[in-house]
């Protein structure tokens, strides 16, 4: 399908285009100024070059975060990915029950990110909580705000609570799309299950899992608010990851500088990651 | 397509069971917690309420200074889905409907705006909005959160626009429409699915965010989330009263799913299946 080409088409994307760049541009650049620039107070800056960059690049501490939070995202993406596939089917394919599956499925993404931390730090405590109780009734020496392998689990097992779903609908939506004739030609060739699902869904569902694993990676890589609600950061800096530590930094610590080199390095991280799965993405596009 | 729903079958509504006891299970134990007393909940261990009581729910719906929060939370929410919905019909209709100079560019700077961690954000917003003295306002939360909301609505309704047939707008340029007309009174009955989808994402998004709008506010606008987190550190934990916040922020959006969740699964693909 060949669009006409029509440069006054940018008069629609004006009011879009200036709506980012006030919401967007102008913050970013203010990190920049920042990423540059040294200040002992008063509004006086001093020229800093690349001293900040060679800094956080060098940091320990820094590495050791980054180090952490490329382990979170990996864990997330090897768990959730395959768990979403397996749920979406097992899901009804319509009526009610379907309906019924769909809302509740969806409940766990509209919950504010702080009450989802807060849930699972109430569900995991030994002396109020379920899941800790049982454990701990169980024999189970599981306490996340001392241990930090039971930390990391309690963190991981809640971020797959929460965002499982949401590959688990992507999946379904593109389930949905699968024409029956496909499953009937899969039958009169007496396929076995196995290979209905590596030939005929699985190719069908990789538009919608390339969106899925990029969701998925770039929300896990920023995160935040949940496991700073129930560990954290700690215990120690066993769950610090990149931005809680870039939170620590800037608003905590206040140290301007640092902290924006970081960001731009941690923008720049997520951006090349994610430029990789869009050229991906674009170019399934345009082979269907 | 019966044998097909046989051979799923048992094992599937085994599976599907197992899941969801898994997703509320949590959401349950804070609902069970927010129906006792803070002694009960300290004192014995109980998989329900002994004496079930709607005390946390009345200390909450009597006291401003925790209802302003849901009060708050809901107008920027508001104000920024129709915000972002607004600025982002047009833009996706050019999209989906026309190739210009550097579209395919300023397709994914968009996009690198939802990739962008809020973590980054958040002390420049802070400066910004303070020195145009927007600080504490509805409005600065509203505008903060087109950040990632624009960019997805783009995407959404993009998705949706390019499964309406390009000969309905040209037919109607015939007609003898001009594009405003064509554009309300034709185009978006189309797409109305696509524009409710859209709606529920920035909705979503914009309901769950807690750094950014924090960070923008302090009292005249603070969210509902904000105010469970300063709650929990000066009172000593009143984890009755948190629990029953908490079930409170859900409501919301259980019924905005109940009202698109005929949508839902296409809009989770973006309108790309």
């Amino acid at each position: 399908m060949d669009k006409p080409v029509n440069n006054r088409a940018w008069f629609l994307v004006l009011p879009v285009l200036a709506l980012v760049a006030f919401s967007a541009v102008l913050p970013l650049m203010t990190v920049v100024n920042y990423s540059v620039q040294d200040t002992f107070g008063n509004n006086q800056f001093f020229w800093a070059g690349l001293e900040w960059f060679e800094e956080v690049i060098s940091s320990d501490r820094i590495r050791a975060a980054l180090g952490r939070q490329i382990l979170f995202s990996a864990i997330i993406l090897a768990i959730e990915i395959p768990l979403g596939i397996f749920v979406a089917l097992n899901m009804p394919k319509k009526g009610v029950w379907a309906s019924f599956c769909l809302v509740l499925m969806a409940l766990p993404l509209l919950i504010p990110w702080n009450v989802v931390g807060t849930i699972w730090q109430v569900f995991g405590r030994v002396d109020i909580g379920l899941l800790g109780y049982t454990l701990s009734k169980l024999g189970v020496d599981y306490n996340y705000v001392n241990d930090a392998v039971d930390a990391w689990i309690t963190v991981v097992v809640m971020d797959v609570w929460h965002w499982t779903s949401l590959v688990a609908l992507l999946c379904y939506a593109g389930l949905q799309s699968i024409p029956d004739a496909y499953y009937q030609a899969a039958k009169i060739d007496q396929a076995s299950r196995w290979k209905v699902f590596r030939y005929i869904e699985l190719p069908k569902m990789q538009g919608v899992l390339l969106i899925a694993v990029l969701l998925r990676f770039m929300d896990s890589f920023m995160i935040y608010t949940e496991p700073f609600v129930v560990t954290g950061g700690g215990p120690g800096n066993a769950t610090t990851f990149l931005s809680i530590d870039l939170v620590k930094m800037a608003i905590g610590q206040f140290d301007l500088g640092p902290a924006a080199a970081f960001s731009l390095i941690y923008f720049l991280v997520i951006l090349l990651i994610s430029f990789v799965f869009y050229t991906i993405m674009t170019k399934e596009g345009e082979t269907l | 397509m019966a044998a097909v729903a046989e051979s799923k079958g048992r094992g599937a509504a085994i599976v599907m069971a197992a899941y969801l006891l898994f997703l509320m299970l949590p959401i349950y134990w804070l609902l069970n917690m927010s129906l006792k007393t803070n002694a009960e909940i300290l004192g014995a261990f109980s998989l329900w309420p002994r004496n079930p009581t709607l005390d946390n729910y009345r200390t909450i719906l009597t006291d401003p200074s925790w209802y302003m929060g849901y009060v708050n939370s809901l107008i920027y929410v508001v104000m920024n889905t129709v915000i972002s919905i607004t600025v982002a019909l047009p833009a996706a209709y050019a999209f989906s409907r026309y190739r210009f100079l550097g579209d395919k560019h300023l397709f994914f700077w968009l996009l690198t705006n939802r990739m962008a961690p809020a973590a980054v954000f958040a002390l420049p917003f802070f400066q910004l909005y303070s020195s145009i003295g927007l600080f504490d306002t509805h409005i600065a939360v509203a505008l903060a959160h087109c950040l990632f909301n624009v960019p997805l609505a783009v995407w959404i309704l993009e998705g949706f626009m390019s499964g309406v047939p390009r000969e309905i707008d040209e037919t109607a340029y015939i007609d003898g429409y001009s594009f405003p007309r064509f554009f309300v009174k034709i185009f978006m009955p189309l797409i109305a699915s696509g524009i409710g989808v859209a709606a529920f994402f920035c909705f979503m998004f914009s309901w769950v965010e807690l750094l950014l709008s924090r960070t923008l506010t302090s009292v005249s606008a603070k969210p509902i989330a904000a105010t469970m987190t300063r709650t929990v550190s000066a009172s000593g934990l009143d984890w009755g009263v948190l629990a029953a916040a908490g079930i409170l922020t859900i409501i919301p959006g259980a019924l905005v799913i109940w009202f698109v969740r005929n949508y839902i699964a296409k809009g989770f693909a973006l309108g790309r299946v």
